[in-house]
């Protein structure tokens, strides 16, 4: 909060979003932002599962009858897919910290290998469970 | 939580390398938290998906799982907390309304993250039939 002192006068701007050529690892960083938004959706549902457990039998069954339907699922493994590209993204931070992994060639590597392992790990997850039977 | 300090207020006290980095570290330290956290409820949740109401008391009485849910829902609120915050900080200028979501984000979270808990326990602990 610290600069935005009430009268201020305006401060220059960067240059914004449309002057800039897209490439992956500005896609990467929007996205860890995104999932993360995401997530705070999937942490109320999170606190839901909780409180109909808490409720007994009968909410139990009504919320996980909601979940367990078609937009139920939609919107689970949209989740499932924010949680993994979230982690791996965290990952790749996590590696910037120590100070490892900032030339441009090894950025881009690890932006495509967040985004790919993402997918493979939630679709794999999804197809562990559907061999469970749990879909 | 910090952070609401003015800049004037921080400078006429203990200057902001005392507690500057606190956001920074306090979302490192839960990212690391949450990486086995996380994937230990992707886990649990395909194991609980298609059980009913007694499947998921009886797997939330272990004192393990029980531990677990609980620590990744503390770790999980207060890491989007600060993730929320730092959004909010970059996409909204005005100083009221910036304030405003600021705390109603820090309150939401604390919410959350007491209902959930007591949640767990009162289902963990509570004992008895439902």
């Amino acid at each position: 909060m610290a600069d935005a002192t009430p009268g201020a006068r305006a401060r220059p701007l960067s240059p914004h979003a449309q002057i800039w050529r897209w490439h992956v690892t500005m896609a990467a960083s929007i996205l860890n932002r995104a999932t993360g938004a995401a997530l705070y959706g999937g942490a109320i549902l999170f606190m839901g599962w909780a409180l109909a457990l808490a409720s007994g039998p009968v909410a139990y069954d009504d919320y996980v009858g909601v979940l367990g339907s078609i937009p139920g699922k939609v919107v689970l493994f949209g989740l499932t897919l924010s949680a993994f590209y979230h982690l791996f993204a965290g990952l790749r931070h996590l590696a910037w910290d120590s100070g490892k992994g900032f030339t441009p060639a090894v950025a881009d590597r690890t932006a495509w290998a967040a985004l790919i392992a993402a997918a493979v790990a939630s679709v794999a997850v999804w197809v562990i469970a559907g061999l469970m039977g749990k879909l | 939580m910090g952070g609401f300090r003015t800049p004037l207020g921080r400078a006429r006290g203990l200057g902001a390398a005392k507690s500057g980095v606190g956001h920074f570290i306090g979302e490192r330290v839960s990212s690391v938290a949450l990486v086995p956290l996380v994937l230990w409820g992707i886990w649990s949740a395909v194991g609980l998906a298609g059980g009913g109401h007694d499947d998921a008391v009886a797997w939330l009485r272990s004192p393990l799982n029980a531990t677990l849910a609980i620590l990744l829902a503390l770790t999980g609120f207060y890491h989007m907390q600060l993730g929320m915050r730092v959004i909010i900080e970059d996409y909204v200028a005005r100083h009221t309304t910036r304030s405003a979501l600021l705390i109603l984000n820090l309150f939401f979270c604390c919410l959350a993250a007491v209902l959930t808990v007591l949640s767990l326990l009162k289902v963990a602990v509570g004992g008895g039939a439902y």
